[in-house]
């Protein structure tokens, strides 16, 4: 998840003093010792164990590119890649919809904290609680919420149990938690916008419709797309909703990456191919995010 | 709520692992879940894991036992819930701070066996003199490693029986005689069949087999639903029929290295058995979760017959307004019935910090004294055959016949878990299969594909 930060440009300062190389090294060291420990030697070791047989006891063996072969072979990383992108393309599409629609609601609309607080009172609520309290909001046989579909005269919904809802359940319950955070993002972004060009439409007689589409949209772009790199990369690794829901099931239906991923490691203890899936899933997640960042031209902006 | 209990499984415990997996995006952290040096043991304590709260009572009564005939040893019993337990296991083998000895389950055992992290009794003194002959018939087997050595000591055993609530099949005018004589076939169900679609009844208060029966809307189902078994080999839900028209597992037992998923005996069997759901006998898959098992269906008017372990005795006798009766499983196209005998058994880790009192206590829990302690309490079937006769008494003392379980044992219909390497990649493919099956969405022919894949993995190269 390393978001790259624009490196802000110093002013050229003509003598610099000799020792603050050495102050500066001091103050970055913690951050680089637990970078190099926690995220370097992790992934360096994880791509060298993707090429080995590993079950975490025993010695590694290296078995060159078996685990690779094994992965374009194997139906379930496929379906699994399958129900992940699924998730994603439910889980960003309604949520970006959704948030830049409450961003724009509270940059034109209100200006109240306490409403803005409201939206992210969600996100306040770990992973884990929220599924599962809507896991029992939405129990076929117990949950509030099928009481309300059939006082309403609609037959009950497996949410989690039915194939073809699970995954858009799962992602919709976590549009729930993300989307004020998400709103919260864009509406900084929001505020990054003069004041002065929206008074400028409103001269020229633009609907609030034309000035969302002609002025906020195109000015939000840097924002927007920082903002889709960074839930992509997140939505990808969707784990902790799932497995205290619906744990993969029914039929693999929501067996995603991360979930298949541990499932191999820790319960089949099968740490080579486990992490060669990872290093897949981490090529895909590159590719994807220089893609985006390349075609939303992220880095520039249009405000003069 | 479905599953829960498997979702729960996989939580927790290697969750600082987990949780590092999750957060970055990637790749095994194994640097950060290095081995640790796990708590110093002291000599004078023996740790020891179970599963079962059930069973605990019973074996603190063996642990306080065993404290008296060996004052410097003191038994540490610590009780963690089977959707904890095994990954909790397997982690503490990693970080070192695995229990002296632990309850262990045979479709556990392989792959430990396979790590190497378990101790041959056969070289520790107290355990050395365990002998099969001491327990029921094929019960000690299954613990055997590749290698010939024994690395569990059983303590228990169970067969599958059919539980019926009396009110229900009375008023429908079976008898109880009837039940315990039923037969079944892949071709029209048998008797066992017509009994389910008598049982069932639709929210017209139309019988299964009544004309104008509604299947898609019953409120009384012939028999409750146990998931779709590929999880545990069927072995409550549809090994009783796989075994009577029989069907075996693998080539052989235990360490086989070919299943036998695509055998026409199987796949009828499972045609037949998922076919009762579609047919409005049996409960749809759905209606499975962790908070609605099979007793809880025949509790609640739910399902008239269920098919269960003898370890659920307990939780079936305790249910209110049922007038609860047992019987056998139905006999198949053999002739006999079949059961898969289970069985639960001690193992002591290689690295027990204790393993000299780990294996005097093992060998205790394996002795006619603690086995008729823990079969006068009856939560299970003790492994020796005089525990055994104490369970069974003290079912009669409460007004249960229990011989539709030991039947097996004496008429020698039962087989045992498939034990293989792989299990847990076996269970992995099946879960998913079995499931489709049952819902609907793939034939049981499907399972010849499946075989292959299954098979597949024995051809990997070590």
């Amino acid at each position: 998840m390393a978001v790259t930060k624009p490196t802000t440009a110093h002013p050229p300062s003509g003598s610099r003093a000799p020792g603050d190389t050495r102050t500066a090294l001091l103050f970055i060291a913690p951050a680089m010792l637990g970078y190099l420990v926690f995220l370097v030697w992790p992934t360096l070791r994880g791509v060298y164990l993707s090429f080995t047989s590993f079950d975490l006891l025993s010695a590694e063996r290296w078995v060159g590119l078996d685990n690779y072969r094994r992965l374009v072979n194997d139906p379930v990383f496929w379906d699994s890649l399958g129900a992940t992108l699924h998730y994603v393309v439910v889980n960003i599409g309604v949520q970006t919809v959704v948030a830049l629609l409450i961003a724009v609601l509270m940059h034109r609309l209100t200006r109240s904290t306490a409403l803005r607080g409201i939206v992210l009172a969600p996100y306040l609520v770990s992973n884990v609680v929220a599924g599962i309290v809507w896991l029992w909001i939405l129990d076929t046989q117990l949950g509030v919420g099928n009481e309300v579909i059939e006082l309403l005269g609609f037959d009950r919904i497996a949410f989690f149990g039915d194939a073809s809802w699970a995954i858009p359940t799962i992602a919709l319950v976590n549009v729930w938690r993300h989307v004020g955070y998400t709103a919260l993002l864009i509406f900084a972004g929001l505020q990054s916008i003069p004041p002065t060009v929206y008074e400028a439409g409103r001269v020229d007689g633009a609907s609030e419709w034309r000035m969302f589409r002609s002025i906020t949209l195109p000015l939000l772009r840097p924002v927007l797309s920082l903002v889709l790199i960074i839930t992509v990369v997140g939505s990808f690794q969707v784990f902790d909703t799932v497995s205290v829901t619906t744990d993969g099931k029914p039929a693999n239906a929501t067996n995603v990456l991360q979930l298949y991923i541990y499932d191999l490691a820790f319960d089949r203890l099968q740490f080579g191919y486990a992490s060669a899936i990872s290093v897949a899933l981490m090529l895909v997640l590159t590719v994807i995010t220089v893609v985006q960042y390349r075609l939303m031209r992220a880095g520039r902006s249009d405000l003069g | 709520m479905s599953t829960a209990s498997r979702r729960t499984r996989r939580r927790m415990s290697a969750m600082a692992c987990a949780a590092s997996f999750a957060a970055l995006a990637l790749v095994v952290p194994a640097a950060g879940c290095a081995p640790q040096a796990g708590p110093g043991g002291d000599k004078k304590t023996v740790s020891y894991w179970m599963w079962d709260s059930a069973q605990q009572p019973s074996y603190e009564a063996c642990a306080r036992e065993f404290h008296k005939k060996n004052p410097g040893l003191r038994v540490k019993i610590t009780q963690i819930g089977w959707d904890y337990y095994w990954t909790k296991l397997t982690s503490s083998f990693i970080a070192g701070t695995q229990p002296d000895a632990f309850t262990n389950h045979v479709a556990k055992f392989p792959q430990y066996e396979r790590i190497g992290v378990l101790s041959p009794l056969d070289e520790l003194g107290p355990t050395r003199g365990i002998k099969a002959s001491d327990y029921a018939p094929g019960l000690a087997k299954p613990w055997m490693g590749r290698d010939g050595h024994r690395y569990g000591a059983p303590k228990d055993w169970d067969t599958v029986g059919v539980f019926y609530n009396k009110k229900i099949t009375r008023a429908a005018g079976v008898s109880d005689g009837e039940l315990r004589d039923l037969e079944w076939n892949p071709k029209d169900g048998g008797s066992f069949e017509k009994v389910l679609a008598r049982l069932t009844v639709d929210a017209n208060g139309k019988r299964g087999d009544e004309p104008g029966f509604d299947k898609d809307n019953v409120e009384r189902y012939g028999l409750a639903t146990g998931d779709a078994g590929g999880e545990n080999h069927g072995q409550t839900q549809w090994s009783a029929f796989t075994g009577s028209n029989g069907w075996s597992y693998t080539d052989k037992n235990p360490w086989g290295e070919r299943y036998n998923y695509d055998q026409k005996r199987f796949q009828e069997t499972i045609d037949w058995y998922f076919g009762l759901a579609e047919k409005g006998y049996m409960a749809p898959l759905e209606d499975y979760s962790d908070t609605n098992y099979p007793e809880v269906q025949l509790g609640s008017g739910k399902a008239a017959l269920a098919t269960e372990g003898s370890w659920k005795l307990g939780a079936f006798a305790g249910l209110k307004g049922v007038d609860l009766g047992i019987a056998p499983t139905p006999k198949g196209p053999t002739g006999k019935r079949a059961s898969m005998m289970g069985g639960l058994a001690d193992s002591i880790p290689k690295d027990a910090k204790n393993k000299k009192g780990a294996a005097k206590w093992v060998a205790f829990l394996a002795s006619d004294e603690c086995q008729n302690i823990v079969g006068k309490d009856a939560t299970v079937f003790p492994a020796t055959p005089e525990g055994t006769k104490k369970a069974v008494a003290t079912h009669r003392e409460n007004g249960l016949d229990v011989t539709p379980f030991t039947r097996h044992i004496e008429e020698g219909t039962t087989f045992s878990f498939p034990v293989t390497d792989y299990s847990a990649d076996v269970t992995a493919i099946m879960i998913p299969t079995m499931e489709e099956i049952y819902a609907g969405d793939s034939p049981a022919s499907s399972l010849t594909e499946t075989n292959k894949q299954v098979n597949f993995l024995f051809q990997q190269r070590d």
